[in-house]
């Protein structure tokens, strides 16, 4: 030996060595670690094993508890496990299955090793290399091996045979083809007598079984025997997980199978077991009566108990079976609803759920208050479960459970109101969905949107931003139904609105642009109106003259400030506010008592609006300065109709009467087209043009431009290509020519456009400017002693009083006797054909593993047509002879009086032994058959099989009445006898 | 099928981590630390379970067990029962402290292997395979036995039995060795 590498053995450090250092050099472990890494990565390389195997258990430590990368040692991991010593075996074997993995270049390598290890006489060799199987088996691996599994399956060891059965499993699931050689002797085992055995086989089958269920029907009658004989609860649970599985396919087998479990849940003693049962009942045999009663019963018991796992399994049993047994719900409900404060979360959140699966159109108007008035108590995760599980129940199926949508809305409006609400984004969609669904809440949302805007608090509360931005475009869109549009535009320019980051600003100033708008059209209508009553109008005119001229000067003042510091931006701001505080209340008054603008507060409101806007209009975000332009744009030109018409207010021209109220109208075509929801399916039904070739490959064009179908309809937008200086009147025009002539197609684009990029414009950086507490002026605002978050909590009010209170409240609104009392009709709710909701994925239980659900019927069907193979008669029968033959076959130790006196062609007697011949003929048939029918008629079989079985059992049924409880109703055909 | 079997101490120190199916050690070490940091946000006497669907994937449950100053972890699918899993941990901890009379942290620290040893028995490639904690222990003893070094040390018997907690593979050539002679 080389004295290096002696060197290395006689000074290396142990596991121990490495463990001590790094308890105590806490400081510098990752040096440590690293030194230790290279001594390993010395070490591993000499040729002693002792110092290799060394050296792969340290780095395997290191690996598992430090996370240290070993794939490279896989190869020094290869030579532990060939070495002749089990102790540099077991850590070989421990290295690889911790570290490898389908992508190891070296896994090959191991086949051989394994192989050897398999045969070995040591049984904990064999016991490693088992292990080692089942956690890294490969295709391959499991190829080259089963044939080495299946003889371990027969041995006498009980310790190596319980393992090699649990190998099967890795075997099916990566080598198919493993089902011809072992399945046979996977399903013997399951007549064990030894429970370890049992155990493992069990598990096995459970696991497969919960993949493909359909391959193990004709299995039933062996899991049935193990559930009616076994005693372990163990082997009890996996079955009854079977029979899970099983049973929703077959509902003979479940109409059979239902007795003995009511049997285990009333006699069993051990909880995991009831619970298994009460489980089992509530997934797959919710059809029978009295075992959801008695299931119910239990879980009751469960929610008794003190054990927070017992009631939080209970109540979780209790969801389980709400979708179909809610009246097992309602029973429990006062249980559930003190659940809700319960101090473990487990508990509350399963409560909750439950509490919402009992939400019905007549009580969700109270479950809701209360529970929004419990989530202001709750603290911050659970008040937004509470907020999330209110809004997606209520949102369900296009708001089938909301009759009241003015009150739905004021809700929503009152959650975003809960300090710890984060629920922006929800509430944001929600708002727009019922805005352009539902249109007689329009108002109401308006309403609720107003109160939401016009408070400055919300504003600095960023997981309300997207809500506010739907606020805002609510009341942009819908600014018809606002009582005081005037109040609504201070609130939308209100100088806290520079907290809101730049992609919801815009929404703002959008909204604001369109209130504004709605403004002015009114006035110009207004007019036209008042215009033939000439005597009013000048009247009118005259008295408002003076205050209109005053205000008219502000403008002028302000542009001039801000000629002075135009990147003092935050003070610009905050003058027109102050400024307009006071006139602003007072027009705010004037317009409510007189439901009409008068010239004055028009004029105020433009000036307010190019206050706000003109400083804006340098923003650096792109969004925002385009809007800002806008806006500017409409008010010079409006504004400039307005004034002179104030200057000449009697003699107005015709010609400028016409320009300005021809521009409105303008406008108002292109606002006035009414958004509304767009089915999900709406693109798949545009009709393809013929010209259009979309066949051809365009696979390198997506390398190009990902997101080309973003833009694709911006061809309608309201921007205009001239960014720059010109403001002015040239660009208003412009734009409106632009968009005066939609056609009706464009007017969809349009929409669609507006929609996209009104809200969903992609978001930008957050460029919050803090402004000091007096930088909002309270002046504009009604309700500006709103700053301590609304709804702050009262103190005085504890919790339980709250439970209570829903208690009491469920107690009257939860009785399926109250009818919901209709105050009003429910207003009509737009859907849109199927593809409104999210297209339902179908959740089929995908086939996964065909292959070896193939496999494994093929193998069922063989063994039953090699048993009957006698019989020369057409192939159906053949197949269903030999069906019967293996259920037979299985179930014997019961029955084997029955099966005697069926008029089986077959001597009973002499099948056990032929059985066992099939198993080692099988091999050769399966090649015979591999290309045969069996595979094909697989998936019918299933039904068939049954079929056949209940007419054939008919007789035997009788015979063995008498024997069991199950089959006294003569009525019922049984699946298993 | 069970998913993953952890020890995290209450400082969320990795104490035995096994992985019944590959991970990463990146993954890994996510996975612990996103465990940890909501298991050490609960409170003392609340239920066992967590939601782990969002850690682990869907189809994932997690039961756990506080003793002294370690979280006790197992993660598993739907074909098995929780309150059985439960037990399982019991006996795990069980043949721990029949292992190493009275098991505290310091033991599960120094030996390694031998947790390994014992966890092997009672899962096998995710699947259940050994519940009483007696065949467990007879079975680990037997390997201790096997595993003892091909080549006899100098090392006297008794000696060896009483360093029996300590790693069972103590190679006698370490330097720690060394100096116990």
């Amino acid at each position: 030996m080389a004295s290096p590498s002696l060197m290395d053995s006689l000074f290396q450090r142990s596991l121990d060595d490495i463990i001590k250092g790094l308890r105590h050099q806490q400081s510098t472990e990752s040096t440590f670690i690293s030194k230790v890494i290279e001594e390993i990565r010395r070490e591993i390389k000499t040729t002693d094993l002792q110092t290799k195997s060394t050296a792969l258990q340290k780095l395997t430590y290191l690996n598992s508890i430090h996370s240290i990368d070993m794939s490279w040692a896989s190869f020094h991991a290869i030579e532990c496990i060939s070495s002749p010593a089990f102790a540099h075996k077991k850590i070989g074997y421990l290295a690889i299955s911790q570290s490898f993995n389908e992508s190891t270049p070296v896994i090959l390598l191991i086949s051989n090793q394994l192989r050897k290890d398999l045969n070995s006489g040591n049984e904990f060799e064999v016991n490693l290399a088992l292990d080692c199987l089942s956690r890294i088996g490969t295709v391959d691996l499991c190829r080259d091996l089963t044939s080495e599994v299946f003889t371990l399956m027969s041995t006498s060891k009980v310790f190596v045979r319980k393992k090699a059965v649990g190998v099967v499993f890795r075997l099916f699931e990566k080598y198919p083809d493993a089902v011809r050689v072992c399945f046979k002797r996977l399903v013997e085992s399951l007549e064990s007598s030894d429970s370890q055995i049992l155990s493992a086989v069990v598990g096995v089958f459970c696991e497969l079984a919960s993949k493909d269920p359909r391959s193990y029907l004709p299995l039933a009658p062996e899991f049935y025997r193990i559930l009616v004989g076994s005693r372990n609860n163990w082997v009890l649970i996996k079955v009854l997980k079977i029979f899970a599985n099983l049973a929703p396919l077959e509902p003979r087998l479940a109409k059979r199978v239902v007795e003995p479990i009511c049997d285990h849940l009333r006699k069993t003693g051990a909880k995991s077991m009831v619970f298994e049962c009460i489980r089992t009942v509530a997934t797959s045999f919710t059809e029978y009566e009295s075992a959801v009663k008695l299931a119910a019963v239990k879980i009751r018991e469960f929610l008794l108990e003190d054990d927070p796992n017992l009631k939080y399994l209970g109540l979780h049993g209790l969801s389980i079976m709400a979708p179909k047994h809610l009246w097992a719900v309602l029973e429990n409900k006062d249980i559930v609803i003190q659940s809700l404060s319960d101090e473990d979360p487990n508990i509350k959140l399963e409560s909750l759920c439950l509490l919402m699966a009992m939400v019905s159109e007549s009580n969700v108007v109270e479950i809701c208050r209360v529970l929004v008035n419990y989530a202001l108590k709750s603290d911050l995760e659970f008040c937004n479960e509470i907020l999330g599980s209110i809004l997606s129940t209520c949102c369900q199926n296009v708001y089938e459970i909301i009759t009241d949508f003015d009150w739905y809305v004021s809700l929503l409006g009152e959650m975003s109101r809960i300090p710890h609400c984060q629920k922006g984004e929800e509430i944001e969609n929600q708002l727009i969905d019922i805005g352009m669904r539902v249109k007689d809440v329009r108002p109401e949302l308006v309403r609720v949107g107003h109160h939401l805007l016009i408070d400055p608090a919300l504003l600095g509360n960023p997981y309300l931003h997207r809500m506010l931005s739907a606020a805002a475009w609510v009341c942009g869109e819908y600014v018809e139904f606002s009582g005081n549009p005037v109040e609504l535009l201070e609130a939308l320019l209100q100088p806290r609105t520079s907290l809101l980051p730049s992609s919801i600003r815009t929404v703002y100033m959008q909204s604001a642009f369109k209130v504004l708008f709605f403004c002015v059209c009114t006035y110009i209508e207004q007019k036209e109106d008042m215009t033939l009553e000439v005597s009013d109008l000048t009247s009118k005119g005259e008295c408002s003259e003076s205050s209109d001229l005053a205000s008219a000067k502000a403008p002028v003042e302000c542009d001039q400030d801000e000629g002075f510091n135009p990147r003092n931006s935050s003070q610009s701001y905050e003058d027109p506010s102050v400024v307009n505080g006071g006139p602003g209340h007072v027009s705010t008054s004037a317009f409510m008592e007189e439901k009409s603008f008068t010239r004055e507060s028009i004029v105020k409101l433009v000036n307010l609006m190019e206050l706000s806007m003109c400083p804006l209009s340098g923003s650096y975000d792109v969004e925002i300065q385009e809007r800002a332009r806008n806006a500017l744009g409409f008010i010079e030109l409006v504004k400039q109709d307005i004034l002179s018409r104030l200057l000449r207010k009697e003699a107005n021209s015709e010609s400028e009467d016409v320009c300005a109220s021809k521009i409105v109208e303008w406008l108002h075509d292109a606002f006035y087209e009414e958004l509304g929801p767009v089915s999900i399916t709406a693109q798949e039904r545009v009709l393809i043009p013929d010209e259009l070739v979309l066949k051809q490959n365009l696979a390198d064009l997506e390398a190009i431009c990902g997101n080309v179908e973003l833009t694709s309809s911006c061809s309608f937008s309201l921007r205009s290509p001239y960014y720059g200086e010109s403001a002015g009147v040239s660009f208003s025009n412009h734009q409106v020519e632009e968009d005066s002539e939609p056609s009706t197609e464009a007017t969809s684009l349009l929409t669609e456009h507006r929609r996209r990029h009104e809200l969903y414009y992609l978001p930008s950086e957050k460029n919050e400017t803090i402004t000091t507490a007096n930088d909002y002026a309270p002046a504009t605002i009604t309700i500006a002693n709103d700053y301590p978050p609304a709804n702050y909590l009262s103190s005085g009010i504890n919790t339980n009083d709250d439970s209570q209170d829903l208690v009491t409240l469920t107690n009257q609104s939860l009785l399926p006797k109250r009818k919901p009392n209709y105050a009003k009709p429910r207003p009509v709710v737009v859907k849109l054909d199927e593809g409104d909701a999210a297209p339902v994925t179908a959740k089929k239980p995908e086939v996964k593993d065909d292959l070896l659900s193939g496999a494994i019927r093929d193998i069922l069907n063989e063994a039953k047509s090699a048993s009957s193979q006698s019989n020369p008669s057409d192939k159906s029968s053949i197949k269903k002879k030999g069906k019967e033959k293996l259920n037979v076959d299985l179930s014997d130790s019961k029955e084997d009086l029955a099966v005697r006196e069926q008029p089986n062609p077959e001597n009973p007697s002499s099948r056990r032994s032929k059985h066992r011949g099939h198993g080692k003929e099988k091999s050769k048939k399966s090649q015979e058959k591999k290309d045969g029918a069996g595979r094909e008629d697989g998936g019918e079989k299933g039904k068939q099989k049954s079929r056949n079985r209940n007419g054939k059992h008919k007789t035997r049924q009788r015979a063995d009445a008498p024997s069991n409880v199950a089959a006294q109703t003569p009525a019922i055909p049984d699946f298993l006898l | 099928m069970i998913k993953a079997v952890l020890v995290i101490n209450t400082q969320g120190k990795p104490r035995l981590t096994k992985f019944y199916g590959f991970l990463t050690v990146e993954k890994q070490q996510e996975l612990i630390r996103s465990v940890f940091g909501v298991l050490c946000s609960r409170a003392e006497k609340v239920s066992n379970f967590m939601e782990v669907d969002s850690i682990f994937g869907p189809d994932s449950r997690l039961v756990y067990k506080h003793y002294a100053t370690l979280y006790f972890i197992f993660v598993f699918d739907s074909s098995e029962n929780e309150l059985a899993m439960l037990d399982l941990i019991q006996v795990f901890v069980e043949t721990l402290d029949k292992c190493f009379r009275n098991v505290c942290e310091l033991d599960i620290v120094f030996n390694y292997n031998k947790l390994h040893s014992i966890l092997d028995e009672i899962i096998s490639g995710g699947q259940v395979l050994e519940t009483s904690s007696t065949e467990i222990m007879r079975a680990v003893e037997e390997i201790s036995k096997c595993s003892l070094p091909p080549s006899p040390p100098s090392l006297p018997p008794s000696v060896m039995s009483e360093s029996a907690s300590n790693s069972i593979s103590l190679v006698p050539k370490t330097v720690s060795g060394w100096r116990s002679r």
